[in-house]
């Protein structure tokens, strides 16, 4: 159990702004917590990286090739060209160029073949292009053929008889196909990053299904619910599984409970029997046989022993019966407030007969979703406590607020407290500290106490009260719609 | 009054027994469930002591169960060593008017009883009540004793008004803490001592005859002296 000495952040009062600020990020980064979404996001950045990697590779091979088809149509037509210098010179070139420009099936070739003059002897180019100037390289320019404006791929070369010929091919065609590969290339991607996008969603809602699944169960396991089970999707794949063992697991705890509590029934019977017969036995002498003083100041001591050892066993069994978390079934909607009330009244008398003080401030309404008989034991245990251990004439305060969300109701004295080594083991069954050794308790008060608090999904604080003992118990407050 | 125990543990059933008819009441006993049944439908009593864990095929949660389902409206108090809050529950939903647990006082078990059988014959809502020369005006919610006016808090008079309806009869502190406060739990603190002498302060202290009695290893009563 928690007793750490400050009270936790969040039961602290805060300023506004800090306030409202953890309620507003918590909602941005929702979606980045979300486990389905970052695997969902992951398997799509994957997909589509891939997707993109695959179609720039295509289209760079594409393009690539189509370029080095035409750029070798061009080298075997310029080596053609020079054959035909070397054999019949420059007329004989100027016949095969004018031949190959009246093919019809040659439209894209560009030729220009000029003597070492400048002066142009054959081709389809009005004029030698700018920006063209080195032999034997490749060129991407943009031409005049004909009068019309074009893109063509070069090369110059100068032929042995002393002429310059140059050779391109109008690769308009080749651009018009580059730039339809590349526009369904695009339109690849967008299909793709959309239908990414897609099972991102379609991930995520499988994974919340099969997320709810089970936290609905295990909440409902947590509130007390034992006999729920993750519903199975008979599929057999790991979410399957994963249901499967938790479900194993759900069954081997129930079954484990279920002896717990068949040893509690136990104790119930075989225990409250004998004692039931030995207290009615002791009773049966007291009232009827003719006893002397001694001897029935002795029965009755015996009587009070057996009521001792029925509260002791009755107090543990009440202690495992919360801490099991069956009780949640019976949860209300409650207002604290006039029970705590009546429980000043009830001790603020007998504080007085003490010669003590109790002062109580309970403000109203302290709504909680619980038990009210359960906090009215664990508020009434810490009460006895401090009557018990408070000297007279000491102050005992009985405090009661709704505070950010949370009820914390406050039992503090000024007896001897628990030193603070002792404080975090205060809450373990029969622990009793050095200061307590000597009075009457079965050491399970406090016990009881932090395990209600736990049913209530709130913490039992124990505090220094300089001198003395300050016992905090908060619990989450059920606030009204709206 | 009649009242018929059914337990079938026989040390306890002797004891209850005895007990019951040194109080001056009629008992008439059965050690299984189907006797009871048999003997709870076919006569009359006042009252009905219980156990739940019976042999002979019918527990004490049947029995109820049946006799309910017949219009039976005997008072039925509970005597079980099924103690978790499910069982008492269960118990008081079949039909049980009380539920006590195992081991018990027999003073408490007496004054339950008898607090019951005379509750079911009950002379239908008063609006005064006496006790001697204490009356009760639940009316304008006062208190006198003889010509005194007497000043209660809103508990005290709650506290007074539930002695005074059991006028007559052993309240244990127990039906006290249920009664009144709505405490279904032993407080480790004497608290009932304390509000009762406070009370005692109020309404004995000044006059010559006691009325608000400590009965020993039992509770209280509230009686007149030659009542």
């Amino acid at each position: 159990m928690d007793s750490t000495p400050p009270l936790t952040p969040e039961l602290r009062p805060q300023p506004e702004t800090a306030r409202a600020e953890a309620h507003i990020r918590p909602r941005g980064l929702k979606l980045i917590r979300s486990a389905g979404i970052r695997f969902a996001l992951a398997y799509g950045v994957v997909f589509a990286l891939a997707a993109f990697v695959l179609a720039v590779s295509v289209w760079r091979s594409t393009s690539t090739l189509l370029e080095r088809q035409v750029q070798s149509s061009i080298t075997d037509d310029i080596s053609l060209l020079i054959e035909h210098d070397q054999f019949g010179g420059a007329a004989s070139v100027v016949a095969a160029l004018q031949q190959r420009l009246a093919s019809p099936q040659d439209a894209d070739r560009i030729y220009l073949f000029m003597d070492t003059t400048g002066t142009r002897l054959a081709g389809n180019l009005d004029q030698w292009p700018a920006g063209l100037s080195q032999m034997q390289t490749w060129y991407w320019l943009p031409v005049r053929r004909d009068g019309e404006p074009s893109t063509a791929l070069l090369r110059a070369t100068t032929l042995p008889s002393g002429g310059t010929l140059l050779v391109g091919r109008d690769v308009r065609a080749l651009t018009g196909l580059r730039d339809m590969l590349r526009d369904a290339m695009i339109g690849t991607a967008s299909l793709i990053l959309v239908l990414g996008v897609l099972s991102v969603l379609l991930i995520r809602a499988q994974f919340r299904g099969v997320i709810r699944d089970i936290s609905g169960t295990t909440r409902a396991i947590a509130q007390g619910d034992l006999s729920r089970r993750v519903p199975r999707t008979g599929k057999g794949d790991e979410f399957d599984e994963l249901a499967g063992l938790i479900n194993d697991m759900l069954d081997r705890i129930s079954r484990l409970m279920d002896g717990v509590r068949q040893v509690s029934n136990a104790i119930a019977h075989d225990l409250r029997t004998p004692i039931t017969r030995a207290r009615a036995r002791l009773e049966d002498v007291a009232a009827h046989a003719d006893v002397p003083e001694p001897v029935q100041t002795a029965i009755d001591r015996a009587t009070q022993d057996l009521d001792g050892i029925v509260r002791v066993f009755e107090a543990l069994l009440r202690i495992a019966e919360i801490e099991a978390g069956a009780r949640r079934a019976a949860f209300v909607t409650v207002d604290l407030s006039p029970m705590l009330r009546d429980m000043d009244e009830l001790y603020h008398a007998v504080a007085e007969e003490r010669g003590l003080q109790l002062h109580a401030a309970i403000s109203s309404p302290l709504p909680v979703f619980g038990d009210r008989e359960l906090v009215q034991q664990a508020v009434a245990n810490l009460l006895d406590n401090a009557l018990k251990f408070s000297a007279p004439e000491a102050v005992i305060r009985l405090s009661a607020l709704l505070r950010d969300g949370v009820v914390e109701i406050t039992v503090a004295d000024h007896g001897p407290g628990i030193a603070p080594a002792d404080r975090a083991r205060a809450t373990e069954r029969f622990f009793r500290a050095e200061a307590a050794r000597n009075t009457s308790g079965s050491g399970l008060g406090l016990a009881l106490v932090a395990a209600v608090a736990q049913l209530h999904n709130g913490t039992l604080h124990l505090l220094d009260n300089n001198p003395g003992l300050c016992a905090v118990i908060s619990i989450p407050a059920q606030l009204p719609p709206g | 009054m009649r009242i018929l125990v059914v337990e079938d543990d026989k040390d306890v059933a002797a004891f209850v027994i005895k007990g019951l008819r040194e109080a001056g009441h009629a008992v008439e006993a059965a050690d299984n469930g189907r006797d009871g049944l048999f003997l709870a439908a076919s006569e009359n009593f006042d009252a009905i002591i219980l156990d739940r864990m019976l042999p002979g095929g019918i527990d004490g949660l049947r029995l109820l169960e049946t006799l309910r389902a017949q219009d039976n409206t005997t008072p039925v108090v509970f005597l079980s060593a099924l103690t978790q809050v499910d069982d008492r529950v269960r118990g008081l939903k079949a039909g049980g008017d009380d539920y006590l647990t195992k081991p018990f006082a027999f003073a408490e078990l007496l004054a339950r009883v008898e607090a019951l059988a005379r509750r079911g014959k009950g002379d239908g809502p008063a609006t005064r009540l006496a006790v001697g020369d204490l009356e009760m005006d639940l009316l304008s919610r006062s208190v006198r004793r003889g010509a005194q006016k007497i000043e209660l808090q809103p508990r005290e008079f709650r506290l007074l008004e539930y002695l005074m309806r059991h006028a007559g009869q052993v309240v244990t502190r127990t039906m006290l803490l249920e009664g009144v406060w709505d405490y279904h739990f032993d407080p480790q603190t004497n608290v009932i001592d304390v509000h009762i002498s406070r009370l005692r302060q109020k309404i004995d202290k000044p006059f010559e005859q006691q009325l608000l009695h400590t009965v020993r290893n039992a509770g209280y009563m509230l009686r007149a002296e030659e009542a």
